[in-house]
């Protein structure tokens, strides 16, 4: 640490393969058990872990089976505001979806280096947002030509458009629509990107306003740890609204395909 | 940018992975789990809403005894009202009735005493008048030495007393 400089605020996101590198292969695609894989994994199991607690079933919830029936029933009213009565269906889709996200954003977020263990925020990779992303925009299209067959396309022509207009406004449409699954894994990919490489610079300013010896140095360190402090707040608030983004914005675009306009 | 720099090597595994294990979280916590856990808080609502209903009816119908009760005991009220009304009117019919019995009792015992007192004074009357006649014949006799027979001087006591 005595180097300046040396601090590379990408470096967190570098994934590397911890077995499987060479032989676990489907089909010629390699599939290696990552690091990112591995959190995935810690993610999956703690939020088993989470919900299983809250399964207990009793008539007068303790705290923890209050906390899951709190975040079950926040989803069951997110569906039942945005889609009405055939929301009810998405609830496990929709719940897994925010769970899973919300969890992983979190403990990526978790200072577990202090212990020696280097958090892996897989919802900074558009390799991961992106599955499902186009999971969500899959579902979509699937259940809206299933309940509305061709029908559906009138999704792209707003109500009262004037004949002349319909044309060019079903093009525009249609392109924000395509759209959709890139600008739902983007958003999150970038926004939990973007926060932990802000939160890796500052502390690169912290160390290296230590190492520059007495003067300016330590009045950047300080201001920077202040900043730091405050951006971790702001972080840990941007990981539960982008999982809530996520789910708010699938349950948006399955408002569309379940009740076209 | 290790996003961009290893997406070649790193895309296949992270694609696969994150099937796998939001696979895993669908199928067996969303699918699995969430249903129960809702499952809880459904039935949890509809024993409160049982319950409250329950409660509701419990004191609709107290409320309905209670007005039953009430209904009841007013009945009541005015069937002692009118057992007591009854009552008053036989004892005064019956104090009348006893009264007039009195009263004609007592009318008897007039009307008996008031012919007896007639009959007295009848008596006397004719007694008088024979006690006069024969004074009287026996002053004819004595003052005029005359005999009256006691018939004459009878008729003329009467006339004398009657006027």
């Amino acid at each position: 640490m005595a180097e300046a400089a040396k601090v590379d605020p990408m470096h967190q996101f570098t994934i590397e393969p911890m077995f499987g590198t060479d032989h676990w292969q489907i089909a010629g695609y390699n599939i290696a058990f990552t690091n990112s894989s591995l959190w995935m994994g810690i993610a999956a199991v703690a939020l088993l872990v989470f919900v299983w607690g809250g399964m207990k079933r009793e008539l007068v919830p303790g705290r923890w089976q209050m906390a899951v029936e709190g975040f079950t029933g926040f989803i069951d009213n997110l569906l039942a505001a945005n889609i009405g009565p055939a929301g009810k269906k998405y609830v496990p889709y929709i719940f897994s979806l925010f769970m899973f996200i919300l969890f992983a954003n979190v403990l990526g977020l978790m200072p577990l280096g202090l212990v020696g263990v280097h958090p892996f925020t897989f919802t900074s990779h558009f390799t991961a947002t992106g599955v499902l992303a186009v999971m969500s925009f899959a579902i979509v299209l699937i259940v809206g030509f299933w309940k509305h067959k061709l029908h559906f396309f009138s999704l792209f022509i707003p109500h009262g458009t004037p004949l002349v207009m319909i044309p060019l406004i079903f093009a525009i449409e249609l392109v924000s629509f395509l759209v959709r699954p890139f600008s739902l894994g983007l958003r999150l990919f970038v926004a939990m990107m973007a926060g932990h490489v802000l939160l890796e610079v500052l502390s690169g300013f912290v160390i290296n306003g230590v190492n520059a010896g007495l003067g300016i140095g330590p009045v950047v360190s300080i201001l920077s740890f202040a900043l730091m402090i405050a951006i971790c707040a702001l972080e840990i608030l941007v990981a539960g609204i982008q999982a809530y983004v996520f789910a708010l914005l699938t349950s948006l675009y399955l408002n569309d395909a379940e009740n076209l306009h | 940018m290790p996003q961009i720099a290893q997406i070649a090597e790193t895309w296949s595994s992270q694609i696969f992975w994150m099937l796998i294990f939001f696979g895993f979280i669908f199928f067996v916590i969303g699918r699995g789990m969430v249903p129960k856990v809702m499952a809880t808080v459904e039935t949890r609502d509809r024993q409160i809403a049982s319950d409250l209903a329950a409660a509701e009816a419990a004191r609709a119908a107290a409320d309905a005894e209670e007005e039953a009760w009430r209904a009841q005991a007013n009945r009541q009220r005015a069937e002692a009202q009118a057992v007591i009304a009854k009552a008053k009117l036989a004892a005064a019919k019956a104090s009348e009735t006893r009264l007039a019995k009195a009263n004609a009792k007592l009318d008897a015992k007039l009307t008996e005493a008031e012919g007896k007192i007639a009959e007295a004074r009848n008596g006397a009357l004719k007694e008088i008048e024979k006690v006069a006649a024969e004074a009287a014949s026996d002053i004819v006799t004595r003052v005029a030495g005359l005999t009256v027979d006691a018939k004459a001087a009878t008729a003329a006591v009467k006339e004398a007393l009657h006027g």
